[in-house]
């Protein structure tokens, strides 16, 4: 069969903007998140300036990274991938364009109102009601954009990445309208309609599945354009994909009770979420094995190719996290990880890892297609070399730290003496993980430099892109 | 705890083990192992922008890891309260769990708090080993309050300094910790007024030799005899019956700049330290009212 069928021009210019806010989201959260780390090595840099305190940065940095660098990552990467694999054009320019405008208006509100302090306390879910409302709009033209476009496929089969972009925009929607519902109280105020246990419960079917189905699935669904197209191999396994897409995506609804053991929640409902997310160990790995053995018969690619490198090592972070969650979520391993650091390096062995690395991989690829070059044709490949090594340096020393930090806090807070009482109190174990928390901030400046180079390159490209463009119009003109 | 309604129950049960079972059946029904003629792999025929997929089989080791995590899950649902109404055949709860680490606690380190009980609390506080144990009850109880040096915090008072709002006998001391105190110093805003607040103060800090206006003092005293002496008493020197705290010492539990006295006399303070005697039980109680009493009777 060939591929050479006719297609009609791609709406790149939506791509172009959300994938140029990826950079820059990028740079902010992670800016945020050296900052906050530095505030737990250094609590006094902004002393008395309560905009910005750890409590309302914190949200800040993860709502800049999940929804501004990931969203925007997200968003990019499912026009550019939906239109290619179904040879159609998005369903519409004009809601295609509102989803970036309202999404870039979410995120500014968003740093806007965090450090002034409004915010439903929810976690991954701050924002307050009116910027909920918003989410919903936006999102739900998401949808009719991108369901519109495969609507309109010229082939019979939909192509297994946008089962996943799919799935994530469908599952986020409803997690995010019924984690949301609250009564008013003003403009910036409202309260959970949920309470007690129930409450938890919701937020951690909500806040569990932000991972399973923004971080994970929707990261899968770039996964399996990227690493296809960047190898030039065909993807290793589609019985693989149907398992363990239909497994995973029916699997990860159930597993937020995780979040809560050994508290008020129903033991039922414990265990129930424990099994489920030990289930999910396999279906989780498919994807890590699908998109591995991809690479095939084209392993000495990884030599030369930097690009490849980024979406390969994101494989294996995600391996490495879909390994580690499971285990966590046994109760007796769950009984010494909750409430420490562990849980911290887990989700950034996930979110640095695999998440922004996957997402780095994918927009190297891509930006040039979206300013009129070459796949992977970026000013400078030595500098995406460079990011690639910076990242994955930082990403080890973030991880390892906290997993020093994280089983040691979980010792000292269950040591006991001969005589039954704690050996330690509470702050001598955060005084002990002081000397992590600093290895930390290296690793998260060594990363952030790496998203700095990033734009650095970007810039360099979209103006030769530009260039290129120009003198390609004065030819047109000349020659017409 | 609440037992779900059978139809509930029955919801939870279905649910569960249809994901279960329902993956299993997705696992094997994909499941392939023909074997392709001449090792070639043939490709599904789809084709998406240049991408095609191969129809390889899954691989052996990752559906037997699959296959073990199902196994796994039903074994754990059969032991453990997972299945709705069903409690599990271990009959595990985490609250018996919790409640099985307590007492085999109790068993094994009771006997060590146990032994102190019939000595006196003057004699104990003299007993190395006894003042070793209290040290360490008092770092994981009473420490986050009162700090780790006992020198107390803002509203927490000082242990060290032989100054005692309750009395500071070793059996008051006890007292306070087994039963708890619960201070009520009133709010006078209302009824006094703010200048009636500012005198007040003025007199209260010319007991301790720091008023900066006479007038105030002399204002103040008037107002001191007609509301505070019932607690703080003629001479300022209070009253351990409500453990209201003398005014004459110079040592003050919420501070004792004029900012913070008016405050005081203004809104009020609801001092409060727990009871002991459910928490940590009388023998331990015991010791560690020795080991407090001992932290204002060095040698």
């Amino acid at each position: 069969m060939s591929t050479a069928f006719d297609h009609p021009t791609y709406n790149y210019s939506v791509v172009r903007a959300f994938t140029i806010m990826t950079v820059v989201w990028g740079v902010v959260g992670m800016g945020l998140g050296v900052l906050i780390a530095s505030q737990l090595v250094w609590p006094d840099i902004f002393a008395g300036i309560e905009y910005l305190h750890f409590g309302r940065l914190r949200p800040l940095h993860t709502n800049a990274v999940i929804f501004g660098f990931g969203g925007c990552a997200l968003f990019a990467t499912s026009y550019f991938v939906v239109q290619r694999t179904t040879q159609a054009r998005l369903w519409s320019d004009t809601l295609a364009s509102f989803t970036f405008w309202g999404w870039q208006t979410v995120i500014v509100a968003a740093a806007i109102t965090l450090p002034l302090g409004f915010t439903q306390v929810k976690e991954y879910a701050e924002l307050e009601w009116p910027i909920d409302i918003l989410i919903t709009i936006v999102w739900v033209v998401y949808a009719v954009v991108f369901f519109g476009t495969i609507m309109q496929r010229k082939m019979k089969h939909i192509y297994v990445a946008n089962w996943f972009f799919g799935a994530f925009i469908v599952t986020v929607a409803v997690l995010h309208i019924f984690n949301s519902l609250s009564v008013t109280a003003g403009l910036f105020k409202s309260y959970s309609i949920y309470s007690g246990a129930i409450d938890a419960m919701v937020q951690w079917w909500y806040g569990h599945n932000a991972v399973g189905f923004f971080l994970t699935a929707g990261f899968l669904g770039i996964m399996y354009y990227f690493v296809p197209k960047q190898t030039g191999r065909p993807v290793f396994s589609y019985r693989l994909s149907i398992v363990h897409f239909w497994a995973l995506i029916s699997l990860y609804i159930w597993a937020g009770p995780h979040h809560l053991h050994y508290t008020a929640l129903p033991e039922w409902t414990q265990s129930v979420g424990m099994v489920m997310s030990l289930i999910l160990l396999a279906p989780s790995w498919g994807g890590m094995i699908n998109g591995v053995m991809t690479l095939s018969g084209a392993w000495h690619k990884l030599r030369t190719d930097p690009i490849l490198r980024f979406l390969v090592v994101s494989l294996s972070f995600y391996g490495m996290s879909t390994f580690e969650g499971p285990m966590m979520a046994i109760k007796t391993v769950n009984a010494l990880s909750h409430y420490t650091d562990w849980t911290i390096g887990h989700v950034h062995a996930g979110a640095l890892g695999w998440v922004a690395m996957v997402s780095i991989g994918a927009v190297y690829h891509m930006m040039p297609v979206v300013f009129g070059r070459k796949a992977g044709e970026m000013h400078s490949i030595k500098l995406i070399n460079v990011h690639f090594w910076l990242a994955t340096i930082g990403t080890v020393l973030y991880i390892a730290s906290m997993w020093v930090n994280g089983i040691m806090q979980g010792l000292m807070w269950r040591a006991f003496n001969q005589d039954g009482s704690l050996v330690y109190s509470f702050v001598e174990a955060v005084d002990a993980s002081k000397p992590g928390w600093t290895v930390r901030v290296i690793g998260g400046v060594l990363f952030l430099t790496g998203m700095l180079l990033m734009a650095v390159n970007t810039y360099l490209t979209v103006r030769a892109c530009q260039k290129e463009q120009e003198l390609a119009n004065t030819a047109n003109t000349q020659a017409a | 705890m609440n037992e779900l309604t059978p139809f509930w129950s029955a919801w939870i049960i279905a649910i569960t083990l249809g994901s279960i079972f329902g993956c299993y059946w997705l696992l094997a029904s994909v499941r392939s192992n023909k074997k392709h003629p001449n090792g070639e792999v043939p490709t599904t025929g789809h084709v998406y922008d240049g991408i095609e997929e191969l129809d390889n089989p899954l691989p052996r080791w990752w559906y037997w890891k699959f296959v073990i995590t199902v196994v796994f899950a039903l074994i754990y649902l059969a032991l453990y309260p997972g299945l709705g109404n069903f409690k599990g055949l271990l009959g595990w709860t985490q609250i018996n769990q919790y409640e099985r680490e307590v007492a085999k606690a109790e068993q094994e380190f009771g006997p060590l708090f146990a032994k102190y009980q019939s000595t006196d609390l003057v004699e104990l506080s003299q007993d190395e080993k006894a003042m070793r144990l209290g040290q360490r009850l008092f770092s994981n109880n009473c420490a986050i309050c009162h700090g780790s040096a006992a020198t107390g915090s803002y509203g927490f008072p000082n242990l060290t300094d032989n100054d005692w709002l309750y009395g500071g006998e070793a059996s008051e001391i006890k007292t306070t910790i087994l039963h708890g105190r619960t201070a009520a110093m009133p709010a006078w805003g209302a009824s006094l007024g703010e200048q009636g607040i500012n005198d007040a103060t003025q007199y209260v800090l010319s007991l301790s030799g720091k008023a900066t206006d006479n007038d105030a003092v002399a204002k103040g005293k008037d107002i001191f005899a007609a509301n505070c002496v019932a607690c703080h008493g003629q001479d300022g020197k209070g009253n351990k019956l409500f453990g209201a705290p003398n005014l004459t010492d110079d040592i003050w539990l919420y501070g004792g700049t004029q900012q913070q006295v008016m405050q005081t006399l203004r809104n009020g303070r609801a001092g409060k330290m727990p009871a002991w005697n459910e928490i940590l039980g009388e023998d331990k109680t015991h010791i560690v009212s020795a080991y407090v009493y001992s932290l204002s009777h060095q040698e």
